[in-house]
């Protein structure tokens, strides 16, 4: 018997592969001879082919943003779920949304768990570094396959905002809108060092065997759960983390037991965290993912300034920060703006409150959803998808 | 539309860049950029107002005007507009400089401290006047720089600042003649546009 799934939800939804066999060039100078990019897409694409909605996924993200992939498990919807759907702020009674894994990931799209042709075996560390750029030329093609010349709105959180921002440049005329959530022009000196710390934690791992652990049957758990517990702590706020937990110790435990066992709250929440991440995530995919972040910088080849970087872009775009965000904070986002105004762009900005931290760009904040869907709605009606 | 908006709009070049200070809703924007084409931003710190602005397809800034355009190049705007803003701020001589700095021309338009009822109100009764422009009572008014016509010319010529253009309104918007003759004494809002040489 098939659970029932919520009124607003897209409900079961099937991802769908597509493959490619026109090599594409990478930035790092090599190139993928062939590749497959799995995608899902949820309501219907208008007869103009201009209500189509390209959602970029974070770090650890994948293509299944909405909906639902057991008939039976209505527990485990997509990553933004509470912000897709009919009726939602991305409302897919209005768009043709699609989001696709990116390549390098390890839910589908040819990754380092993939197996290289030339060797039979999976690429492991062999496989490409690829940056944002090659992540948005790569989604432009699955844009072509479907039929989508112009995306009537690109959005991404976090990596994904950087997406969305580099499709503005390398393809200015293929947007129509970018949102730009919780994102940064390009990572500091601090976020760099926090994605070296995760690395390396990865790298050192015994069971790593140089990122050909595949061979060897084991992952290098420690390593990842670490990396992945560390991220953490950059995703939350200390207000969060102190509202969240204090310094409550967890059930069964009284007092100080004097030793290094799991006794606060908080350490059991990371420990867990870190995990149920190794369980569904691939060390070598959150090494490249990492790197990605760490080589974004869309205003280097603009003479290191954004603005220049976006006299090109036409779209119309909504910068999105959270307060208490200290990874990606508003004063990043801000940077984003100041170069769309200096570059004359058209642009909008706004500061959300709230003590999520990082992971607030995830979180259902009335007044977050309120400005999405104030915009969308917008856009909805330039579309012009009520025209059929 | 409110006539001040159609008084701004004939003051302002059509096809120019404009950054609305304290821009609300949004309404001013949207009004010159239908009938002056002009492109620009609104920058506004109440997020009901911003989700507003989103709504009507008007470019809208989060920010807080106390502290300062630093994130807006010199002359980067044809003008910086602050309509019924200039008595809620705190730094008002600092937002001045920096409209000036920021915009080429600045219009500001406020509340008549001198209109006469407002004079009855504090001479006679002995009570802080409270008038159609001005509609709060002590306690809980957003403006906190009370001033008048003669005080702000009075600023202006301190500081070096041309008056390019001057209108005065009743408290329904409209340049009667009363205000025209006696703006200090009849006149409820002041509209200014502003230059530096």
């Amino acid at each position: 018997m098939a659970a029932q799934f919520p009124p607003d939800s897209v409900g079961l939804v099937i991802p769908q592969t597509q493959h490619f066999d026109l090599p594409l060039a990478l930035d790092c100078g090599r190139s993928l001879t062939n590749y497959d990019i799995v995608y899902e897409t949820y309501g219907a694409l208008n007869p103009e082919r201009s209500n189509a909605v390209l959602i970029c996924h974070a770090l650890s993200g994948d293509h299944h943003v909405a909906g639902y992939h057991d008939e039976d498990d209505p527990s485990k919807p997509g990553w933004w779920d509470n912000c897709i759907g009919p009726g939602k702020p991305i409302d897919t009674r209005e768009f043709f949304v699609v989001c696709c894994n990116n390549l390098g990931g390890c839910k589908g799209s040819t990754g380092p768990t993939s197996i290289n042709p030339e060797t039979c075996k999976p690429y492991g560390p062999d496989f490409p570094i690829v940056t944002v750029k090659d992540w948005v030329r790569s989604q432009a093609r699955l844009a072509d396959q479907l039929g989508i010349r112009q995306w009537a709105a690109v959005i991404g959180g976090s990596l994904g905002g950087m997406q969305a921002m580099q499709w503005t440049i390398t393809f200015p005329e293929r947007v129509r809108h970018a949102l730009v959530i919780a994102a940064a022009p390009r990572l500091s000196a601090q976020n760099i060092a926090f994605n070296e710390v995760a690395r390396q934690a990865i790298l050192s791992d015994p069971d790593f065997h140089h990122g050909r652990y595949y061979e060897f049957g084991v992952l290098p758990r420690r390593g990842l759960m670490i990396a992945r517990m560390l991220g953490h702590i950059t995703y939350l706020s200390d207000e969060g983390m102190r509202a969240k937990f204090g310094r409550e110790l967890r059930e069964g435990t009284p007092n100080f037991n004097f030793n290094f066992d799991t006794e606060f709250q908080v350490e059991s929440y990371l420990r867990h965290q870190g995990k149920a991440f190794v369980d569904r995530f691939d060390a070598n995919t959150y090494l490249l993912m990492t790197k990605t972040l760490d080589y974004f910088d869309p205003a280097a080849s603009f003479d290191h300034d954004l603005s220049v970087a976006f006299h090109r872009s036409q779209a119309h775009f909504l910068v999105i920060s959270f307060t208490s965000d200290w990874r990606f904070s508003p004063a990043r986002s801000r940077e984003i703006v100041q170069a769309l105004v200096r570059a004359g762009r058209e642009a909008s900005y706004v500061e959300i409150p709230s003590e999520y931290g990082h992971d607030a760009f995830l979180m259902p904040i009335p007044l977050y959803h309120d400005t999405l869907r104030s915009y969308l709605t917008r856009i909805a009606r330039e579309v012009n998808v009520h025209a059929a | 539309m409110r006539p001040e908006l159609e008084l701004i709009s004939d003051w302002i070049r059509p096809g120019t860049r404009v950054l609305d200070l304290g821009c609300g809703d949004g309404a001013l924007l949207a009004y010159l950029g239908q009938h002056r084409q002009v492109s620009g931003y609104g920058l506004e710190i109440d997020t009901a107002n911003i989700v507003r602005c989103i709504a009507a397809g008007v470019n809208v800034i989060h920010a807080d005007l106390e502290a300062g355009l630093a994130d807006f190049g010199d002359s980067s705007f044809d003008y910086v507009i602050m309509t019924q803003t200039l008595q809620a701020v705190r730094h008002t001589e600092t937002l001045l400089d920096e409209m000036l700095r920021v915009g080429r021309q600045g219009i500001v338009t406020f509340p008549n401290f001198g209109f006469w009822r407002c004079r009855v109100q504090v001479a006679l009764q002995g009570l802080m006047p409270v008038a159609k422009t001005l509609p709060y009572q002590w306690y809980d008014t957003p403006n906190i720089h009370l001033f008048t016509i003669r005080d702000f010319e009075e600023l202006c010529r301190r500081k070096r600042i041309d008056i390019l253009q001057r209108a005065v309104l009743d408290h329904a918007h409209r340049p009667r003649l009363g205000p025209r003759l006696w703006p200090n004494l009849l006149g409820e809002i002041a509209l200014y546009r502003l230059g530096r040489a």
